[in-house]
């Protein structure tokens, strides 16, 4: 379960400017299979993703993700939580496919023999064995973004936090990381503009201006976001 | 326009830099234990400093030529990556031929080139996971002054990883610097390249911290 109590989240103003608000009092129980967060762009909806697993701490407030608070114990959420970035090419940091899975698994403090089945098994199970060894740089933007998935849930987290992971993706590869997204067993906390996504959602939290302006199922927190995008 | 009076340029992979990458392979230079690939370039780089001459120069040359060429290591991306080195051998051995002879300008610019290929096959033999277990070994024993050895593997693995991608940054620069009309400015291609290498500096920070790896 991850808990958002009174959560608020400011950054420091430049050269003397005022400070600037991106979360402002948020609390939040969250314990749905699937939760979309929608939101205009800056509204503070990655901040909010990027709390779960403590890339982001709060300014004031406390967040909790199953019992352990993501300030004081930060280790210990992040090999709860996985996190995938928008951008395969900030997260995939390794030369080959290979070597960036092994690097995932290098915290599991596996043998060489036992890591190097599982990296074997990761990428047959993601259909990217065959890519194995061919540089990062020769990958589609589609085969990157589903390395980056994989090098993050070959650690099984307990939870995954994706921030708008099908945003730089053609439709083919959109519906591929989608559909790779639904068959997941775990909890999934799902940042998107993708509107389908969101719909097919249990829970959608829609941001505003760094409150959660709207909090529901699926239906209807789609439709608060399209009546909230048309008045803007 | 016929065919054949069509030019074609073919795209090529990054530039990679010297030390290259994993090139994947079964050779026997592949297949060895990366301690004796490590110690083994160790013992060039004390050769380098301890035998003089251009005969030894050239004879150490040979050796890591015949290494890269067991290794099968592509022959255009290595002369590719290698071209800054050749050419800061070529400067420096004008300047020694100058100052000191042409005995002492082969020497050195011999030694440069033949370190520089000898650690490039140990790279494009080696994966970096297989280097970082040996990294983090050896520096088990400054745990006890506070070093973390995965932390420092990590860093010097991310270092090889980072040339490419610096490269890859810096032309991203000098498209959108050409794509203005800019490309003759330095500010456009020097600015711009500063801030992204920076900010892909704090993304790679980011992606280890969400892999929790360093905590």
């Amino acid at each position: 379960m991850i808990t958002f109590k009174a959560v608020s989240v400011v950054v420091e103003g430049a050269g003397g400017a005022p400070d600037v608000p991106i979360l402002d009092d948020v609390d939040l129980r969250l314990t749905e299979r699937r939760i979309a967060v929608v939101g205009a762009n800056g509204s503070g909806k990655s901040t909010l993703a990027r709390l779960v697993n403590g890339l982001v701490l709060p300014t004031s407030g406390r967040v909790v993700v199953d019992g352990l608070d993501t300030a004081s114990d930060g280790a210990a959420v992040r090999r709860k939580v996985g996190f995938v970035f928008t951008d395969p090419d900030a997260q995939v940091v390794m030369p080959t496919p290979q070597e960036d899975i092994a690097l995932s698994l290098r915290r599991l403090r596996l043998d060489r023999a036992e890591r190097d089945a599982r990296v074997r098994g990761i990428l047959d199970r993601f259909d990217l064995g065959h890519l194995a060894e061919v540089s990062v740089h020769s990958l589609s933007g589609g085969q990157k973004q589903l390395l980056a998935l994989a090098g993050v849930l070959a650690t099984e987290p307990e939870i995954l936090v994706c921030d708008e992971p099908t945003t730089l993706l053609d439709l083919r590869w959109r519906r591929v990381v989608d559909e790779l997204l639904d068959s997941l067993d775990q909890q999934v906390v799902l940042v998107t503009h993708d509107l389908e996504a969101a719909a097919r959602a249990d829970r959608v939290l829609v941001v505003d201006a760094g409150k959660v302006v709207a909090d529901g199922g699926a239906p209807v927190g789609v439709e608060q976001y399209r009546a909230l995008m048309a008045v803007r | 326009m016929s065919a054949a009076g069509v030019r074609r340029r073919r795209s090529r992979r990054p530039w990679t830099g010297p030390l290259g990458l994993y090139v994947h392979g079964t050779t026997p230079l592949h297949r060895a234990p990366v301690d004796v690939k490590l110690g083994a370039l160790a013992l060039l780089g004390v050769a380098v400093i301890v035998l003089r001459g251009p005969a030894t120069a050239a004879v150490l040359l040979a050796i890591a030529t015949v290494a890269a060429v067991v290794a099968r290591v592509p022959a255009r991306a290595t002369v590719r990556g290698l071209l800054p080195v050749l050419v800061t051998a070529g400067v420096l051995g004008a300047y020694q031929w100058w100052q000191r002879g042409p005995a002492v300008a082969v020497e050195v610019g011999a030694d440069l080139v033949s370190l520089v290929l000898a650690a490039g096959v140990v790279t494009a033999t080696t994966p970096a996971d297989r280097m970082l277990d040996v990294l983090e070994r050896s520096l088990r024993p400054l745990r006890h002054i506070g070093v973390r050895p995965d932390v420092v593997a990590l860093a010097v693995a991310l270092m090889l990883r980072t040339i490419p991608a610096l490269v890859q940054t810096v032309a991203e620069v000098r498209d959108a610097a050409r794509a203005r009309g800019l490309e003759r400015d330095p500010r456009a291609l020097l600015v711009p390249a500063a801030v992204r290498t920076v900010a892909r500096a704090r993304a790679t920070g980011d992606a280890l911290a969400a892999r929790g790896l360093g905590d």
